[in-house]
């Protein structure tokens, strides 16, 4: 498929290469005009280019959603991921109504009205109700958006210490992620990167009690249906703890500690079901695959078969391993989820093994 | 013709005195205080950054689209970075650094600001130069020196500046956090102090001569949009840059004399440091608080000079004048308030988010109100489709589809998932980037004749529009999907998840449409070269348009016009007006009528 728009591509640009050598040519054989101001032939065929030049662009707008859209996310697999996504739909359903209108006004009367010999402009100059007209409609379109946004907005963002989140924090560092769950009590202990000192890695204040449970883990186990309360931070440079399959960013900031909190709604199992990622998968072993065979004759490892997980990606430029600053995140039932923890040592049993 | 011919002797007491001067080369070419020469050096030296800036995209495409293969051109250029065809991280993120510095700063700031308020301000204005014509000359001598400066940051031993053209700290700050935050971010900072230090003697001219030397007549609601967008945008730049300058202090004092602006409670290369207290948020507000007004700094002057193009080429007025300067002025301000934007998953306070959404989304109205207004003066005009024209409608293009998805980030709610994704580098790069460059390209096109006195081939022009605004769709558009993806920015590669496998084949359908399109642009600059020397000798007013750089000779002369300086009676938008029995134009046979006409008999009065 590559290959193919490729090859598409650059024979469609010896084309128009070709193409316009013979305008060149042409051009220059006329020795009358050489004043490089557009003649009527220059407007007559820039004019045409200008609705061929539409033509691209809807077929390229066209050919985008129908091929691409299968590399998206997947729907939500949190909660308020839902409303995210349909505040998406609508304003991308507003954005695209107003595209499709107005490129094709522009190049439309680009075309139409390109310059002849005799025609007069319309002096036009000024038309208040007009402008009243596309002043006031932005205005109330985006009232309508901006009021929808802020409402989901403060919804994902005010928590409700009430819901009684599980409460876990993210710790970031160059190129890693840690997490550390607030054990029993749910309260996670006293921190600060000065207490960081051989296994005690994100810097745990052991004289603090509420910190005897807590657990430290390089994957994240979540329980489905249960509010997660992110308490973030990071001990070196900024970095973001993007979760793109629950709708969920936010930076960590050395010296402060920053919050996102969501409900997950779809385990990691229910998802690998999914027909989207179904697809999605089969497509990218199907890629790996080929890349195998690559791999093979040139004697090198071969990649693994790719199997579906949720991920914790850095989205903040963080250093030269940005690019594999990553966790696994894992959405299980809160039977699942007890069991693992079950494994885990706690803070205290690290420190007096 | 004839009613042009009156004017110029009617009155000759101005000053004579210009004639006098024994020019150098030193003070003619190169130490030159006239501003058309320092227009040409903003533009020589702005192009010439382009094309470093520009270069750096491809190689960095190249790794993005083929991360497992091996190129020698990565050995050529990037040396020890490149070894045996393989790109360095660290440089890869170098790459993106410095190009994103370059072009928005050297080469959308300086070279197309710079170089057109410099030579449009006073000929628009009828002045015969710049309020101070020596601030004018340190200006480019202060931004000259800081293009050297960051080049030079490209030799530094550990690489230049790496932490993102927006250098957030701790990133920036400590060297121990990657090596280009050593001396290149040290060569950064000093490059950058110094070019604010140059926009702001550049911008303090041009408000002061806009609002001082304006010729007898020209009233402000009778300037060409183009001088109300300069105007306008060193108004910006006055107001927001000395606040990067902060930054750039701070950060310099933090990395160099142990304060804590903006560091607090790290642990890095195993020690804790004594900084405590400071906030790397803070330094994004600041930040922002210059780098959003820089979006609008490098876009109204290109928006400026499209409305003037535009009104030329359709041979009508530009449509709601007084529309279009109350929304550059109303975007002028709302830019200096929606800086949080950049910043709603920064952990600033969610409330805060609130506000910007809301301002944010507000300055889509005017923008709106502009692009609608444009399009109306398209329609039934009598378009000459010079490759100006062409290129300014290309602007309208990417300003509507860059412009329109910016309704997606602006909404904090949508922006969490898409925040420092390639959505967002879609985004602006279509709706600043490259429509800055359209502004830029038809800039040059249309005033080459005033800048050069000869014409720029217009089928090379062609060759360059068509082929770069295919490419430059080609490349931007698969942009959002891989961005919706998920695909976080600043990823050296993708492989280390093989999630996005599926996103290669995209990555590389925008590197091919990279490469063809950085190809065309040589043949820009052997349009824009060679027609220096062997283009053809421009005429007059070759575009019969209605501003007052076009009653100047073709040849320049230091004070613009050889007599005295001609008056204005009317706006500048005066095309395929009628007489008032409306059977032909007001000047039978000539759909324009210059600003230096009097008001005619036959010809109906305007507010302007």
């Amino acid at each position: 498929m590559t290959g193919f728009l490729v090859l598409a591509v650059l024979v469609l640009f010896a084309v128009a290469i070709w193409q316009m050598n013979k305008i060149f040519q042409l051009s220059k054989v006329k020795a009358g005009d050489d004043s490089q101001i557009a003649n009527d032939k220059d407007n007559r065929v820039n004019g045409k280019l200008m609705l061929w030049f539409m033509v691209f662009f809807y077929v390229f707008l066209i050919y985008g959603f129908w091929t691409w859209s299968s590399v998206l996310l997947p729907e939500a697999a949190s909660e308020h991921g839902k409303d995210i996504d349909q505040l998406m739909l609508i304003s991308m359903a507003i954005i695209m109504f107003v595209l499709v209108i107005t490129q094709f006004l522009l190049h439309y009367f680009a075309f139409k009205y390109h310059g002849r010999k005799g025609q007069r402009a319309v002096f036009f100059a000024d038309n208040d109700k007009l402008e009243f007209v596309w002043t006031i409609i932005p205005v109330i379109v985006l009232a309508a958006l901006i009021i929808y946004g802020l409402f989901t907005w403060t919804d994902i963002m005010n928590v409700n210490e009430d819901d009684d989140p599980l409460i876990i924090e993210l710790y970031a560092k160059q190129f890693t992620w840690e997490a550390r769950y607030a054990g029993d009590d749910n309260i996670l202990g006293e921190a600060n990167v000065r207490f960081i000192e051989g296994i005690n890695t994100v810097g745990i204040d052991a004289s603090d009690p509420d910190a005897a449970d807590d657990v430290v883990t390089r994957e994240l186990h979540l329980p489905v249906g249960r509010k997660v309360l992110f308490k973030m931070r990071s001990q070196d440079v900024l970095h973001s703890a993007y979760m793109p399959h629950f709708r969920a960013q936010m930076n960590t900031v050395p010296g402060m500690i920053t919050q996102f909190a969501y409900t997950p709604t779809i385990t990691t199992a229910e998802m690998r079901k999914k027909e989207d990622i179904v697809n999605k998968v089969a497509n990218i072993n199907e890629i790996r695959n080929a890349k195998n065979v690559d791999l093979a004759a040139k004697g090198e490892e071969l990649l693994e078969t790719y199997e579906f997980d949720y991920l914790l990606l850095c989205n903040k430029i963080c250093g030269a391993s940005h690019y594999n600053m990553q966790m696994k995140i894992v959405v299980e039932t809160q039977e699942e989820f007890d069991a693992w923890m079950a494994e885990q040592t706690t803070f205290a049993e690290t420190l007096n093994p | 013709m004839s009613t042009e011919a009156n004017i110029h002797h009617t009155d000759h007491h101005d000053d004579h005195g210009h004639h006098h001067h024994k020019e150098t080369f030193i003070t003619k070419y190169i130490f030159s205080q006239d501003h058309k020469m320092i227009s040409k050096q903003y533009l020589i030296t702005g192009l010439f950054m382009g094309i470093i800036g520009i270069a750096m995209s491809i190689l960095f495409r190249l790794q993005l689209a083929w991360p497992d293969k091996q190129f020698t051109v990565y050995e050529i250029f990037l040396g020890k970075w490149g070894a045996e065809g393989i790109m360095d991280p660290n440089v890869y993120l170098a790459l993106v650094t410095i190009h994103g510095t370059i072009m928005v700063f050297f080469v959308l700031t300086a070279g197309l600001s710079g170089t057109f308020s410099n030579l449009l301000i006073p000929l628009q204005i009828g002045a015969r130069d710049m309020a101070s014509g020596f601030l004018n000359m340190i200006s480019y001598w202060l931004f000259f020196l800081s293009s050297i400066i960051m080049i030079m940051s490209l030799f530094v031993e550990a690489g230049p500046a790496a932490a993102g053209w927006t250098i957030y700290p701790p990133l920036s700050a400590l060297p121990q956090a990657m090596p280009g935050s050593g001396a290149g971010m040290t060569l950064w900072l000093v490059s950058m102090a110094i070019f604010i230090a140059s926009s702001l003697l550049g911008s303090l001219n041009y408000i002061v001569t806009v609002i001082n030397l304006r010729t007898k007549g020209m009233s402000m609601t009778r300037l060409p949009l183009t001088i109300w967008a300069f105007f306008v945008t060193a108004i910006i730049g006055v107001v927001s840059f000395p606040v990067l300058f902060s930054a750039a202090l701070m950060l310099i004092m933090d990395r160099s004399f142990g304060t804590s602006f903006f560091l607090s409670d790290i642990y890095i290369a195993g020690e804790v440091l004594h900084n405590q207290g400071g906030s790397p948020v803070l330094f994004e507000h600041l930040f922002w608080f210059l780098g959003h007004p820089e979006v609008y700094i490098v876009l109204l002057p290109a928006l400026g000079i499209t409305s003037e193009i535009i009104a030329t080429n359709a041979r009508k007025p530009i449509f709601g004048y007084r529309a279009m300067v109350a929304s550059i002025l109303a975007i002028a301000f709302l830019s200096t308030i929606v800086w949080g934007h950049h910043m709603f998953v920064s952990g600033m306070n969610p409330f805060l988010g609130s506000v910007f959404t809301f301002t944010t989304l507000l300055i889509a109205i005017p923008s709106a109100v502009k692009a609608f207004n444009y399009i109306t003066t398209l329609w039934k005009g009598n378009l000459q489709l010079n490759p100006a024209m062409l290129f300014s409608i290309g602007l309208v293009s990417t300003f509507i589809s860059g412009g329109l998805t910016g309704i997606i980030l602006g909404d904090s709610a949508l922006d969490i998932n898409v925040h420092d994704t390639y959505f967002v580098v879609a985004h602006f790069h279509l709706v600043m980037g490259i429509s800055a460059l359209y502004g830029l390209f038809a800039g040059v096109y249309h005033w080459f004749p005033k800048m050069f006195g000869r014409m720029m081939n217009k089928n090379l022009g062609y060759i360059h529009f068509w082929v770069t605004v295919i490419g430059a769709y080609g490349i931007f558009f698969p942009m959002h999907f891989i961005g919706m993806a998920g695909l976080p920015r600043r990823y050296y590669t993708n492989t280390a998840f093989p999630y996005f496998d599926d996103l290669a084949n995209i990555n590389v359908v925008i590197t091919v449409f990279a490469i063809i399109t950085a190809a065309v642009q040589l043949v820009f600059l052997y349009n824009f070269i060679s027609s220096i020397f062997f283009g053809k000798k421009a005429t007059q007013n070759p575009w019969k348009s209605n501003t007052l750089e076009w009653t100047t000779p073709v040849e320049h002369l230091h004070g613009n016009w050889p007599g005295a300086i001609p008056h204005v009676y009317r706006w500048s938008y005066d095309y395929s007006k009628l007489n008032k029995e409306g059977d032909d134009y007001v000047i039978p046979g000539q759909d324009f009528i210059p600003q230096t006409v009097p008001v005619q008999d036959n010809e109906e009065e305007m507010n302007h």
